[in-house]
């Protein structure tokens, strides 16, 4: 079977069993990405000589019998991942040449265990958006369909990872920027409990609910993934000092008596129907095998998209602040005085939905308004999260939809940023709550992919991976891949 | 200030206090002073993009020893928020400090104003005091037409004091300065540097006419270096506000620099429109928390702290209660009596080694010539163990006070340890009596006329015959034998007629 093709696990197999070499298998994904990302768009960043460098190195490290999952396999960051020696743009003209002078704690993890990084993948302007549009470096197109947005944040992680231009990528989820992208370009994602995976070097959009995680073809190759990435980091505080399952080992939990939650409030009219259908067809394939269907109550869906576009921004406003023209990054010409340079760096030097949510952070954080804006967002935001522990308390893992839709044209919100706020809908919930969420692929509306979201308990990223796992036992979802990236098509 | 009498000056003080730990608050930056500039700046006192701050336990013990030193409330629970502003030496766009929940609230500081006898107390209320990270320096005079950004002191650790405006002049607002900055001195947190900026105080001044209870508008006084300065700086400001009222002006809330050079205040910014600094808790730090069993332990580690010291010394050694609060006004000063006291009694261990006489010559001779040199008693070219040695010859009746004196002068001047002087300049006290009693003699019957005078009464005149004698004797006659001695000969003025 063609290289492109295969799981992490046979990849691993390959390289043990010297069918290939990390070199080849760089190669193969490397001549992909030179054949497909022109039209594509989906790396803001190739670096081929230092992948090549480092998949000598993991063959040789292979050679001396050494025995790591991801030792030799191509890989790709969001660019958002800082990383010495390579530019870490977080998708802005801001970021458009700083290289960082330090490793991401993730990147330090993911060198340590011999992935070979192809390169550093586009993504709306430091992490805000829901379609890709939103990049200096230009949108990323669907695979799927070029007419579709990818999704977003992590749009150029899912694209390519949907393209198999990569077996696997790095991404951020702060209110969907994981899952959405992945359930837009039929992949599977996850989003760790907040404070699985270390925040530092991952550069921040709001702070409180950032987390790094993984998308890949199968819930199998996140758990690889999400294993080299997780872990307690001294240097981020927020990190969890829980020790970290092993996720493979858990993948063949049964899913008899498993209590999946439906939750009510999320199958309405604001909700396409076919991705409902499809949605009902996936729960069908797990009641199938021994899972018990349980309807729920998880209220306040628009409570918590109100408050998450009141402290994401707010925490933004202050997190921007950093980007002054004075140390790093973008530096407008010729300044008159302080002011000047701080006005037009900062004016040129973002985007418009950058701006727009400085705006409104730096509004909801205003003497006079931080209670009526930020005070009650922060209230929503714990009833939110007991809302879930309520359901919790019924069911062992929540199952909906990811997104109302599947994607949405390129440009087709262009002017009306409120309703692509609308996208995140049923993700955002999850950050506020700071749960772990996966999205994988149950079928198509058309030619655009369909996903499903598996939402848990935090900390029980193993359940949830495994509850995919066996869902993509009985389906095969996970395994299409758009023709116009089958090797030999044109 | 008498033609001011009928107003009153009300200060309230913010002292920021560098803490003493060897990494900055947030990083593993190592804090010295007088780096080349960004030498000991990490990615996280940078502020680059996707660094995060961790929290240095050391910062959080010290910031609680302040608070148990002035009997606060150490809170059990304690966050961080961001203060948000734009300035070039403030990396992040953010200072991280504690808004809602400070670590130490209330305290108090007791100060003593006024000398000797006359001296008294008074307590000054503490608001709070909360941990906060410096920002880094702006250097305008290093590169013509631009500035400099040095972040070596970004990320070094603070605790900011606020008082509440208890002060009524400059005066208490120095001696309460000084106390804070010898607890923190004792406590061993700051080393109380203010040249070099490890202990800046900034003086919130208002005036209000004498019975008012509202307070009047107030400025805030900052770059102020020394105490002196800050005296300085007070004492114009409060005269520049009642002159500018009693003009028929209006004080305006304004943030003003002291210059020095002019001895003058000038204004920096108003602060017409409060700054909005958009203060949020912190969502990269955890809330800091202390556990009870910890703070504790931290309680009990406690040293001996200058009022605790300085009662000691009244109850153990009969000091006055100002020359205990004079004694114990500094660490080094209290270690400079005890050093000496201790050596003192090493030298003499068949007595009780007299506390007062050393208290005396700490407060007196060492003090006068410190303030006259500028010196810091450490660097007190008469070392502690020095000044026993020269104590030991007056309580053994080598020295007079006089003599004692002037070898503590050639002391000063480096000429050696007293044994030494003494011998060489041979100031050895004249303690034989028949010695004395011949120089008195002879100098009686020089004198048979002021004998005379003497017995008919004019009783002044025994000064001039122990003046006479003492001038006989080089100055080196034990002036307490020579008295009984004169007495003895000269019997009670005017009985013998």
């Amino acid at each position: 079977m063609s290289l492109y093709k295969q799981s992490l696990a046979e990849l691993r197999f390959g390289l043990d069993t010297r069918q290939f070499s990390a070199r080849e298998l760089t190669e193969a994904f490397l001549a992909r990405v030179g054949t497909h990302d022109a039209v594509l768009n989906s790396f803001i960043s190739r670096v081929p000589e230092a992948a090549l460098l480092a998949a000598d190195q993991a063959d040789v490290r292979i050679a001396a019998g050494e025995k790591a999952p991801l030792l030799g396999i191509p890989y790709a960051h969001k660019d958002i991942f800082c990383t010495q020696g390579v530019r870490t743009t977080c998708g802005s003209k801001m970021l458009g040449d700083w290289v960082a002078p330090y490793d991401a704690t993730v990147h330090q993890r993911l060198n340590a265990a011999g992935a070979v990084m192809l390169g550093k993948t586009n993504m709306d302007e430091f992490a805000m958006g829901s379609s890709n549009e939103n990049s200096a470096f230009g949108a990323v197109k669907n695979p799927w369909d070029h007419a579709a947005v990818p999704g977003g944040s992590s749009g150029g992680s899912a694209a390519a990872v949907a393209a198999r231009l990569v077996p696997w990528a790095t991404g951020t989820d702060t209110g969907g920027s994981i899952r959405q992208p992945a359930a837009y370009c039929g992949v599977t994602g996850i989003k760790p409990t907040y404070g699985r995976v270390s925040r530092y070097g991952m550069i921040a959009y709001a702070s409180s609910l950032d987390q790094g995680g993984v998308l890949a073809p199968s819930a199998a190759d996140c758990a690889i993934g999400l294993q080299a990435m997780a872990g307690h980091d001294p240097r981020d505080s927020t990190s969890a000092a829980q020790p970290v399952p092993d996720y493979s080992a858990d993948l063949n939990q049964s899913l008899a008596g498993l209590r999946i939650g439906v939750p009510r409030q999320w199958f309405t009219a604001g909700l396409d129907a076919t991705v409902a259908a499809r949605i009902e067809d996936a729960l069908r394939v797990f009641e199938q095998q021994g899972a018990i269907r349980v309807d729920i109550d998880l209220p306040d869906a628009e409570l918590a998209l109100a408050a998450y576009y009141l402290i994401a921004p707010a925490e933004a406003s202050s997190n921007l602040s950093r980007f002054d023209g004075v140390r790093f990054g973008y530096r407008c010409a010729e300044p008159r005085d302080l002011m000047d340079l701080y006005e037009r760096s900062r004016s040129e030097g973002f985007g418009s939905e950058v701006k727009r949510r400085i705006l409104i952070g730096t509004y909801a954080l205003s003497a006079g308004y931080y209670d009526a804006f930020y005070g009650r967002a922060q209230r929503a935001r714990r009833q939110v999260a007991e809302n879930f522990a309520a359901a919790f308390a019924q069911c062992d893992v929540i199952a909906g939809p990811v997104a109302p839709t599947v994607a949405f044209d390129l440009g087709a919100h262009a002017s009306d940023p409120a309703t692509m706020y609308l996208e995140d809908i049923y993700t955002i919930p999850v950050n506020l709550a700071g749960l772990p969420g996966m999205s994988i692929p149950v079928g198509f509306s058309g030619l655009r992919p369909v996903g499903m979201q598996l939402i848990g308990a935090p900390f029980t990223e193993a359940r949830l991976l495994a509850t995919a796992h066996q869902y993509q036992q009985q389906t095969d979802w996970h395994l299409r891949m758009p023709a116009a990236y089958e090797e030999g098509s044109v | 200030m008498s033609t001011h009498s009928r107003w009153e000056a009300v200060i309230g003080l913010e002292i920021h206090a560098q803490l003493a730990t060897k990494s900055k608050i947030f990083s593993g930056a190592a804090t010295t002073f007088g780096a080349e500039p960004n030498a000991q700046a990490c990615a996280v006192d940078l502020g680059l993009p996707g660094v995060l701050p961790v929290l240095n336990a050391e910062a959080v013990h010290m910031a609680a020893l302040f608070g148990l030193a002035i009997d606060a409330e150490v809170a059990l629970e304690s966050t961080f928020d961001r203060k948000n502003y734009f300035y070039p030496d403030l990396p992040k766009g953010y200072q991280i400090s504690q808004l809602a929940q400070p670590i130490v609230n209330g305290g108090q500081v007791v100060i003593t104003l006024g000398e000797g006898e006359a001296a008294e107390q008074k307590t000054v209320r503490v608001t709070r005091a909360h941990l906060e990270e410096d920002a880094g320096k702006s250097l305008h005079e290093v590169f013509a037409g631009m500035t400099g950004i040095d972040l070596n002191r970004a990320g070094t650790p603070l605790i900011e004091i606020v008082s509440e405006p208890d002060m009524r002049s400059a005066v208490e607002a120095v001696a309460y300065a000084r106390k804070v900055h010898a607890i923190v001195q004792y406590l061993g947190i700051c080393d109380g540097n203010m040249q070099e900026g490890s202990f800046r105080v900034d003086a919130n001044v208002s005036v209000r006419p004498k019975g008012q209870i509202s307070l009047g508008t107030r400025t805030e006084v900052k770059n102020v270096n020394s105490f002196r300065f800050l005296e300085r700086a007070i004492l114009f400001e409060i005269e520049r506000q009642i002159e500018l009222i009693e003009d028929g002006g209006t004080v305006q809330q304004q943030t003003r620099l002291y210059d020095p050079d002019k001895d003058e205040t000038r204004m920096m910014r108003t602060k017409e429109a409060a700054d909005d600094y958009r203060y949020f808790p912190d969502p990269d730090l955890l809330p800091v928390v202390i556990e009870p069993a910890t703070l504790a332990i931290w309680r009990d580690s406690l040293p001996e702290l200058p009022d605790a010291k300085a009662r000691r010394y009244q109850s153990e050694y009969g000091l006055t209660p100002y020359d205990a609060a004079v004694l114990t006004s500094s660490k080094e000063t209290a270690a400079y009596f005890e050093q000496t006291l201790a050596a003192l009694a090493d030298r003499l261990p068949d007595q009780v080694a007299d506390a007062k006489l050393c208290a005396n010559w700490v407060t007196g001779a060492i003090a006068a010539q410190l303030n006259k040199t500028g010196l810091a008693i450490g660097d007190s070219p008469v070392t502690a163990p020095s000044l026993a040695l020269l104590l030991v010859r007056i309580v053994d009746n080598t020295l007079s006070n006089k003599l004692a004196r002037e070898v503590f002068e050639a002391m000063w001047a480096g000429e050696g340890e007293p044994d030494a002087i003494i011998d060489a300049r041979g100031l050895k006290q004249i303690t034989d009596s028949s010695a004395i009693e011949a120089l008195v003699d002879a100098i009686l019957a020089e004198n048979p006329d002021k004998v005379a005078e003497y017995r008919s009464g004019k009783d002044k005149l025994f000064g001039f015959f122990v003046g006479q004698a003492m001038k006989a004797a080089g100055g080196k006659a034990n002036p307490q034998q020579l008295n009984e001695i004169l007495q003895a000969r000269l019997g009670p003025p005017g009985e013998q007629a």
